[in-house]
């Protein structure tokens, strides 16, 4: 039974978004405030407040929708991902917010909780019950989808689902949800008839992957998914409109005025799957919500240079961002690696252990490493990951130059520190460890420029830094922007090492200088 | 020869062997108080061993060590430390801290005041014949004879009842070492200083022994006076030791 998909939850479940998700999940509790907070305080007549849910897609519309009230001269408010549907509905209804960004299918059956296919106008009609209104379809579908490899569909010229009864033999790697779903594969497989007998279930990010190498020829997606255009995939026409309507529209509240509700429909019609997948990709690629809304009204424009931020300005931003990632895990490398290497240098099982540990990590490639924390609970796609990879690879040359500093003390010295009667600490502190400090010190000057180098993979998963313009120069095969973020990583690489050089002097006793 | 009682040290079948070798056999020694000691012998004779066992840097396999009566422990070397000066082959100065602050180091560390510290410093100065002005420079911007003296003025800043030297003026050259040779001499005088000294050199044992004891082989072989050594030799090895180094001097 289609009417019966349970929209809310697929989407919460499986949207990418969830690591942009800048609130926890919302609680009973935060409904509970929400409603109490619509009673008690009626909408007022500015700003226009509107709302999204939480995933990329949504906060993107969201961004869209003010601007273009923005544009037509009115004051709002976006309060960006505040939950799923009913929590929106009820803020909606509630004056709590005047608009949003819904999908018909998920009005139709979360929202008026109809089984029936209802008609746009049924929609309509029965919103109108609850003082809320809605827009023409803005232009795009987001429902279930089969997609293919660009090339291989159009080598075999396959455009349509029903163009794949033409090919019995493609591999196709379906979701477990979608295989078991009632308006999955299966009835989908019956009502176009489709031969195909190599059909796996996989997971959603990995059918992914697998699509890309070739080890599937077709994959279930939900047919804005921004990783349609970041791996190069079409998405099959469903010519026999099996998949229900998920039309995007904008909710607003009837008594909204007349000319912001003309500046809403003006979006209607203009965003098509193409153009919206596009926006998504940019949005989950820049973290920028802001930025992938401005692309939809920038005519045919491009480039991210041409967008609000000022050079200068994200120069700033990436440059403080960078330092903070490598400042932070260098700060960890150092107090761990100074400890770690005090009992690497005496030596025996453990000692020999750190300095095999240490070293095995700095052999794995960085963006291996990157690959092997993100899965692992509390780590995924953060701040937090970048900065552990970046701790680990730091953390070599400090252990290894700490225990070779503090081994390469002569014997006569050492003994010398225990004869005067110092105690264990006070030799480490004040004897030990100076002596050994300009070994160290130079471990950490590795430590930093290495991470100062490391730390542009950070964008890979989401942390920003420099390599964030590294990383959209090669999306976009766009040389100056990698330069945006190459050069100054570079500069930064140069005065920390210059840094370190006068932090020698400073720090280093004279009497090892000399 | 002193009476028992005043000895300061004393050592009673103390033993330590590594893996392969035995480098000091069942030992028993007396330092006496006031006086200064020499330990004497060939290069591996267990010498430097039986000092480094004394000041604990190293634990015995067997026996017992004394020190003012009490035994020695690895419980009590702690504090025991802080009383027995020791000095190494060019000082083992820290190259990290300035002459002053080597010397300061321990009293710094037991919380002495500044006051006493310094007329403490000013005193030892005096003493090793060390310049004043060269107390703020560092380990490498002293010469080797300035940096024995520090050493000396680190081992004695506490006033120590035991100063171990372990071949103090090995490393340096013959004018340097007869001067300092002629200072320690009258500073182990003037401060009545129990000493346990190790050298190879026999005119060095002579110029400063009142007790000699010569090692061989992990063993002390015999300990006297220098007449006591050539005149009546315990074992054909002492005369041996001191015939080889006859050319140099004996008077």
């Amino acid at each position: 039974m289609k009417a019966l998909r349970p929209t809310l939850v697929r989407r919460d479940r499986s949207e990418p978004d969830r690591h942009l998700a800048r609130h926890p999940e919302p609680g009973p509790l935060l409904l509970v405030f929400l409603i109490l907070v619509a009673t008690v305080c009626p909408a007022s007549a500015n700003p226009i407040v509107i709302g999204s849910k939480k995933f990329t897609e949504s906060y993107v519309l969201g961004e869209i929708a003010q601007r273009a009230l923005n544009d037509a001269g009115f004051a709002t408010e976006h309060r960006q991902g505040m939950g799923g549907t009913i929590i929106l509905w009820q803020a909606l209804r509630g004056g709590q917010i005047d608009a949003y960004p819904e999908y018909t299918g998920t009005i139709a059956q979360e929202i008026l909780r109809d089984s029936r296919q209802l008609s746009f106008q049924e929609i309509r009609e029965a919103l109108g019950k609850f003082g809320v209104a809605m827009t023409e379809p803005l232009g795009f579908n987001n429902t279930y989808a089969l997609v293919m490899r660009r090339s291989e569909a159009h080598r075999l010229g396959i455009r349509t689902i029903g163009d794949l009864r033409k090919h019995p033999d493609l591999k196709m790697g379906l979701t477990h949800e979608f295989l078991d779903r009632q308006d999955g594969w299966r009835p989908l497989r019956e009502r176009y008839g489709l031969p195909q007998q190599s059909i796996i279930g996989i997971d959603h990010a990995l059918g992914y992957a697998a699509l890309a190498n070739g080890s599937i020829d077709v994959k279930d997606a939900y047919s804005t998914d921004a990783k349609i255009e970041e791996n190069d995939l079409v998405v099959l026409e469903d010519d026999l409109r099996f998949f229900p309507k998920y039309d995007a529209v904008f909710l607003f509240r009837s008594s909204t005025s007349p000319d912001a509700i003309n500046a809403l429909r003006r979006l209607e019609g203009t965003l098509d799957e193409k153009r919206m997948i596009h926006l998504n990709m940019e949005a989950e690629r820049t973290k920028n919500y802001t930025f992938a809304a401005n692309l939809y009204f920038e005519d045919g424009g491009r480039s991210a240079n041409s967008v609000g931020e000022s050079f200068p300005h994200k120069l700033a931003r990436w440059t403080l961002r960078h330092l903070e990632l490598a400042g932070f895990s260098l700060l960890l490398s150092v107090i761990f690696g100074i400890l770690l290497g005090i009992v690497a240098s005496r030596g025996g099982v453990i000692g020999q252990g750190i300095l095999g540990f240490a070293s095995v990590v700095q052999t794995i490639p960085s963006l291996a490493l990157l690959a092997l924390l993100v899965p692992l609970p509390f780590f995924g796609i953060s701040v937090r990951t970048a900065i552990t990879a970046l701790f680990l690879y730091g953390l070599l040359p400090i252990v290894r130059n700490t225990a070779s500093g503090l081994q390469d003390i002569p014997r006569s010295l050492r003994e010398s520190a225990v004869a005067l009667g110092l105690s264990p600490f006070t030799r480490l502190w004040q004897i030990y460890l100076p002596m050994a400090s300009r070994s160290i010190l130079s471990g950490i000057k590795t430590s930093a420029v290495i991470n100062i180098g490391t730390a542009t993979l950070a964008a890979l998963i989401g942390a920003g830094g420099l390599g964030e313009p590294i990383l959209s120069g090669l999306n976009l095969n766009d040389h100056v922007t990698i330069l945006e973020g190459a050069i100054p990583a570079a500069l930064l690489a140069l005065l920390v090492q210059w840094f370190f050089d006068v932090l020698d002097r400073v720090l280093i006793p004279k009497g090892l200088r000399l | 020869m002193t009476t028992p009682m005043s000895a300061l040290v004393k050592l009673v079948d103390v033993s330590k062997s590594y893996a392969d070798a035995i480098v000091l056999h069942a030992t028993n020694l007396s330092i006496e108080r006031g006086e200064t000691t020499i330990l004497i012998g060939p290069s591996g004779c267990g010498k430097s061993t039986l000092l480094r066992l004394i000041i604990r840097l190293i634990e015995p396999d067997s026996g017992s060590i004394e020190f003012n009566g009490e035994p020695v422990t690895s419980e009590t070397i702690g504090a025991l430390r802080r009383r027995i000066g020791y000095v190494i082959q060019e000082g083992g100065l820290f190259p990290h801290l300035t002459a002053r602050a080597n010397v300061l180091l321990m009293a710094r560390h037991i919380g002495k005041s500044e006051d006493e510290m310094r007329q403490r410093l000013a005193d030892l100065c005096d003493l090793t014949r060390f310049s004043v002005n060269l107390l703020s420079r560092y380990p490498v911007e002293l010469s080797g004879g300035q940096r024995q003296r520090v050493g000396l003025m680190r081992a004695l800043m506490l006033s120590p009842e035991l100063l171990l030297l372990d071949e103090p003026l090995g490393a340096l050259d013959p004018l340097v070492r007869a001067a300092l040779q002629k200072d320690l001499k009258e500073i182990f005088a003037r401060l009545q200083q129990t000493a346990l000294f190790v050298t190879h050199d026999l005119a060095e044992a002579i110029y400063f022994g009142d007790e000699i004891v010569l090692m061989n082989d992990g063993r002390v072989v015999q300990k006297g006076s220098v007449t006591d050594l050539r005149e009546k030799p315990a074992d054909p090895f002492v005369s041996e030791f001191i015939n080889a180094q006859r050319g140099i001097t004996l008077t």
